[in-house]
């Protein structure tokens, strides 16, 4: 088997494995919600609220509508992967694509 | 360590981008000559780890949780210029499709985690891994001491951009505008949950996998041997 097959497996193994990640109940320091401001410091900081919308992301929090969370989260990971791995990807040739050939490989 | 939109002031996130522009400038010129045919899967599969490992969220002491990053593996194997391309890859996709990280404080996030987290633990691997073979005790504990000082120095980042917001950019009255945390709030919280937990995940991935993959599928190495271009 190709070692580039082994890694991809390995990276389905994780996208399916990725709802323990939920498990972990409470967010991450810095990383509240409008909410949890008005009962931790008694008001929303006026930029804050401001700002905090700036953008609606098609899948927040790797949910995606009409799925429970765990399904919801594997197919946030197996789609976020795709796409990391198509950006990622895209990047590489495009850089590469203006390689002088005298650079060798 | 997502940084979200409003913790940090429009101001702030101008100087993160200002501040992410020329690595992702040197980035870009050092991977034209360094990435090939044979790079490319490479660094799309470990930037795809990266993004998958962000998303196995540990609970930490206190209530809050904390991830692991691995962009100081990808340092390791594929450089530090590749790592940074890698994790601000990653970060672009979890911002926005997935709503994690800003887009106005994506570039103090890239800064965060897809800089100062490859280059300073490459650079600590780099100390304790010196010229060893890839097969000594060095190479694992140069990669996850790396990956701990690495992941740490990215939340101490993060930590002073939060915690400088209620200094600099607050209303008349002194109510803070953004992050209402100052840096003695931010560092300790962020430095706790990041050397007790997040550091401790990274240290695992980094050194275990890198192990993993000198015995199973040793020529995925085949860069490190050659000497990484750093």
């Amino acid at each position: 088997m190709k070692n580039i097959t082994k890694l991809g497996i390995g990276l389905a193994v994780l996208g399916i494995l990725a709802p323990i990640g939920l498990l972990a109940s409470g967010d991450a320091w810095g990383e509240w919600g409008n909410d949890a401001f008005t009962t931790m410091v008694g008001f929303i900081p006026k930029g804050l609220a401001r700002f905090s919308n700036l953008w609606s992301a098609p899948f927040a929090d790797y949910t995606v509508s009409g799925t429970g969370d765990y399904i919801g989260y594997i197919l946030s990971a197996f789609g976020g992967m795709l796409l990391v791995m198509l950006a990622t990807w895209g990047a590489g040739k495009l850089l590469s694509l203006n390689k002088n050939n005298n650079t060798g490989n | 360590m997502h940084i979200p939109d409003g913790y940090l002031s429009p101001q702030t996130c101008a100087v993160m981008y200002a501040a992410a522009a020329p690595c992702w400038y040197i980035a870009a010129r050092k991977l034209k000559k360094t990435l090939t045919t044979k790079t490319i899967p490479l660094l799309s599969i470990f930037s795809a780890f990266s993004f998958v490992l962000m998303m196995f969220n540990a609970p930490v002491p206190g209530g809050t949780t904390a991830h692991a990053v691995g962009g100081v593996l990808i340092a390791i194997i594929l450089g530090p210029w590749a790592a940074v391309m890698g994790v601000s890859a990653a970060l672009f996709i979890q911002a926005i499709f997935f709503g994690d990280g800003g887009i106005l404080s994506y570039g103090a996030n890239v800064f965060n985690m897809a800089i100062v987290l490859p280059i300073v633990g490459y650079w600590v691997y780099r100390l304790i891994a010196g010229s060893s073979a890839l097969d000594s005790t060095r190479q694992w504990i140069g990669a996850a001491v790396g990956g701990y000082v690495g992941i740490n120095a990215a939340a101490l980042c993060a930590a002073v951009e939060f915690g400088l917001q209620p200094v600099l950019f607050h209303t008349a009255n002194g109510t803070p505008l953004y992050c209402p945390y100052n840096l003695s709030q931010a560092i300790p919280a962020m430095l706790f949950a990041h050397m007790t937990v997040a550091g401790v995940i990274e240290a695992i991935v980094t050194g275990g996998v890198l192990v993993f993959l000198r015995k199973t599928m040793p020529e995925i190495l085949a860069n490190m041997a050659k000497g990484v271009p750093a």
